[in-house]
């Protein structure tokens, strides 16, 4: 076994990880972060993947997706913390629907 | 039901959960480990067209030229989750608490630098690791302490001066785009001789348009002037 596969099975385990705390916790901000961890395990799995290359320099391709990858989810991640802030604002908890007290 | 059947209920529950995702780990690992050991990838025709690339950094060149409807499209995208954030309401109202001393002469220390850093790694990423995401966070990294310094941006560059900082990096990418396809009929298709030159530029408009973007996300809303 090489390094690159261990980042790689590195990156499975955190998806993994954050998919069960996804769907475990019920706070929204548990939520979001669980799915910061996923996407981390993606993006280690992607860059890994890339350095599969024989010569000494890898693979550019995945890089670059991982940078604009990068960039996507902390827009998103700011975009999930405005909406969450909203629904505390809103009913003074912040669950989805479903998880609501009544 | 009661409590503890509730509470039961939840523990089956987890427990069937942790065997389907290990089943799903076991997959993924399975479909990592099965891959070949050695992949070329498109290494090699990044190599082969570098020569035209403008820049000598493989990664800008994937970033900013091969692909660059990836970058002008996440551009978009960030302008767009900040359109998300400003559309849920204004920004908090700041407490105006006077800032430490300490974290005022650390702001005082630390924005020169980064801005500095900002500008190096932006002017670096032609030829080495760095480029305009990386020099935007930098950038953004010193708006935040400027904020939470409470060192809050002149009320007049509020209003449009600020929209037209956020819109720069997209309206220079697209401009840029344009501009190629009128003259040689290929959307950010550059011309060998001028790449360089156009991905200095795009990405220069995008180092700003990114760094005060992240910065205005961290407030998470809309900034009045008025306000």
């Amino acid at each position: 076994m090489n390094s690159i596969l261990l980042y790689a099975l590195a990156g499975v385990g955190l998806f993994t990880l954050g998919l069960y705390a996804l769907i475990v916790h019920a706070h929204l901000l548990r939520k979001i972060l669980a799915i910061n961890v996923m996407g981390s395990g993606v993006f280690l799995v992607l860059v890994s993947l890339g350095g599969r290359t024989p010569g000494a320099s890898p693979d550019p391709v995945p890089h670059a997706m991982v940078i604009t990858g990068i960039v996507v989810a902390v827009s998103a991640t700011a975009l999930a913390l405005a909406l969450m802030l909203r629904v505390q604002a809103k009913t003074g908890q912040t669950l989805l629907p479903e998880e609501r007290l009544e | 039901m009661s409590v503890t059947d509730r509470s039961r209920l939840a523990l089956v529950f987890r427990r069937v959960l942790m065997l389907l995702l290990l089943g799903l780990a076991g997959g993924l690992a399975y479909a990592v480990l099965s891959l070949p050991d050695q992949a070329v990838g498109l290494s090699d025709r990044v190599r082969a067209n570098m020569e035209t690339s403008g820049v000598s950094n493989p990664v800008t060149a994937v970033l900013l030229n091969f692909r660059g409807y990836d970058t002008l499209l996440e551009m978009a995208v960030l302008l767009v989750a900040l359109l998300g954030v400003w559309s849920l309401g204004s920004a908090a109202v700041y407490r105006r608490s006077n800032p430490e001393p300490v974290l005022l002469s650390l702001v005082g220390v630390l924005v020169p630098m980064l801005l500095l850093m900002a500008g190096y790694l932006l002017w670096v990423g032609a030829d080495a690791p760095g480029g305009a995401f990386q020099a935007g966070s930098v950038l953004a990294a010193a708006g935040i302490l400027m904020l939470l310094a409470c060192k809050r941006p002149p009320v007049q560059l509020l209003g449009w001066s600020l929209r037209l900082v956020l819109v720069l990096g997209l309206g220079a990418f697209i401009a840029v785009g344009v501009s190629l396809l009128s003259a040689s009929g290929m959307f950010l298709q550059y011309p060998p001789g001028l790449a360089g030159a156009l991905i200095l530029f795009i990405e220069a408009a995008a180092t700003l348009s990114i760094g005060v973007t992240l910065a205005a996300l961290f407030l998470g809303g809309r900034l009045d002037p008025d306000a």
